[in-house]
């Protein structure tokens, strides 16, 4: 008994139709059936937040979710964060300049989570920072870095906004 | 770690989730999926049949009930977001207590997902959001094929992890008495790490006369016991009684007495100790914020 559906959704902006097994979680759907390999799986069970997406611009573990509940809605991974395949988000050019990635791979997550928490939270402190990716695991326990980078973030984004 | 093969459906009404719920064997209910995906990736759970409640109408809202200012409820629809209860104004200004637990609740993505019916349906015994329904006596809705009846939160829990609902019935809402305005209110938590699972939790809930003598109080405790327990001997020591730190801290001792899980986080003993402390500071957190009267 293989059930499938058709799912179509929007990811990073392109429209996107598959025909999913209705057991496929959206993270492995992302992944292998439409070979967007920038969202990570480290836990599978919703602990390590290296699977975190966009769901209608809301994080969310892709892991905890089944693909045929995407049906019809807009997501953006790790891949559509940068403006243009030239330029990075400041999110993303403060990572890079503050060394907020070691080997990279809770990075993708981490990101997704930083880019709604600074959308809400414009002005962070550093422990809002820590509460905000608390859900994010870093093997490399390289928090120091990402903490640093995340404010960073918060000061070029509110320099880049309109006064 | 994959799900197991099952069969998908995602009605769009309540009836028709009830009516799948009588219909099919082996089925089980898919909320926010922040814990049932888990069991169905870990195949902790394999159930032939997902019924998907992401799809059904009307089942996501916070409202006053009869809009009454001293004495009403919230309600809230089961398929609630946690993420929309800690944004609620509403929440926020009429049930503080849930304000101050629902921080405690997983992470920011696990809130934007996680729903209130299906926190309180898994009934894991250290959920913040299962602790404050005991701690507040909220009604739950319990929808089943020919009728809807309600279930005080006192009797929901029969088991571990277990609800009082049966296999064809549905959680639609809950609904929670409001305390008076002013009144104290305190959320205390031990976990290892942030947004986890708390090996001991407190809420506590004071209302103080003129003369700042209690005049009621509730003191619950979780994840001491299979379901959260409420420590009415700390309540009935309480009231009548002017609530300085002596006071709380003898109360208090009575929760050592409860029997506690023993497991590879926590010895009992450990639990009953804990319960102690966090059944105290919640107390003084509620009783900082007793806004009715003078403080003490």
């Amino acid at each position: 008994m293989t059930e499938t559906r058709k799912v179509a959704l929007t990811v990073n902006g392109k429209r996107y139709e598959a025909e999913a097994e209705v057991r496929l979680t959206l993270a492995d759907f992302l992944r292998h059936t439409l070979g967007l390999t920038g969202t990570h799986l480290g836990c599978e069970h919703g602990v390590c937040g290296a699977c975190t997406i966009l769901f209608d611009g809301i994080s969310a573990r892709s892991c905890l979710m089944l693909a045929v509940q995407a049906d019809g809605h807009d997501l953006t991974t790790v891949e559509g964060l940068a403006p243009s395949a030239t330029e990075l988000s400041p999110l993303q050019e403060a990572f890079r300049d503050n060394h907020g990635l070691q080997c990279g791979f809770c990075t993708p997550g981490i990101l997704t989570t930083l880019t709604e928490f600074l959308r809400d939270n414009p002005d962070p402190t550093e422990h809002d920072v820590r509460i905000a990716i608390s859900g994010n695991l870093c093997r490399c326990t390289g928090y120091q870095n990402i903490v640093a980078a995340a404010l960073d973030a918060a000061k070029r984004l509110q320099a880049k906004a309109p006064a | 770690m994959k799900p197991p093969p099952f069969s998908y459906h995602d009605p769009r009404t309540v009836s028709d989730a009830v009516a799948l719920l009588g219909k099919l064997d082996n089925a089980k209910l898919l909320a926010g999926g922040q814990s049932m995906m888990p069991m169905l990736n870990m195949r902790f759970v394999q159930p032939d049949h997902i019924i998907d409640l992401n799809r059904v109408d009307g089942l996501s809202y916070i409202r006053e009930a009869n809009g009454a200012i001293e004495i009403g409820a919230i309600e809230i629809g089961a398929m609630t977001r946690q993420r929309d209860i800690e944004f609620s104004d509403v929440v926020r200004k009429r049930c503080p207590l849930m304000y101050e637990a629902i921080q405690h609740v997983g992470h920011r993505q696990t809130r934007n997902r996680g729903t209130i019916g299906g926190s309180l349906c898994h009934l894991d015994p250290s959920a913040e959001l299962v602790t404050v329904a005991a701690a507040m006596d909220a009604t739950v809705t319990v929808q089943g094929p020919n009728s809807m009846r309600q279930v005080e939160f006192a009797a929901f829990p029969v088991a571990f992890m277990t609800p009082a609902i049966e296999l064809n019935e549905l959680v639609t809402a809950v609904s929670f008495p409001i305390w008076p305005e002013g009144h104290g209110y305190g959320f205390v938590e031990f976990s290892r790490r942030h947004g986890d699972f708390a090996i001991t939790s407190a809420a506590a809930l004071l209302t103080e006369d003129a003369s700042g003598k209690v005049t009621r109080a509730s003191v619950t405790l979780g994840g001491v016991a299979v379901a959260p327990i409420r420590a009415t001997e700390v309540e009935q020591v309480l009231i009548g009684q002017t609530p300085d730190d002596k006071l709380l801290r003898e109360a208090c001792e009575a929760c050592r007495k409860y029997e506690a899980i023993d497991d590879i986080h926590a010895p009992a003993s450990y639990r009953q100790h804990l319960a102690t402390v966090m059944a105290r500071r919640a107390l003084e957190q509620a009783r900082a914020r007793l806004k009715s009267h003078s403080k003490h």
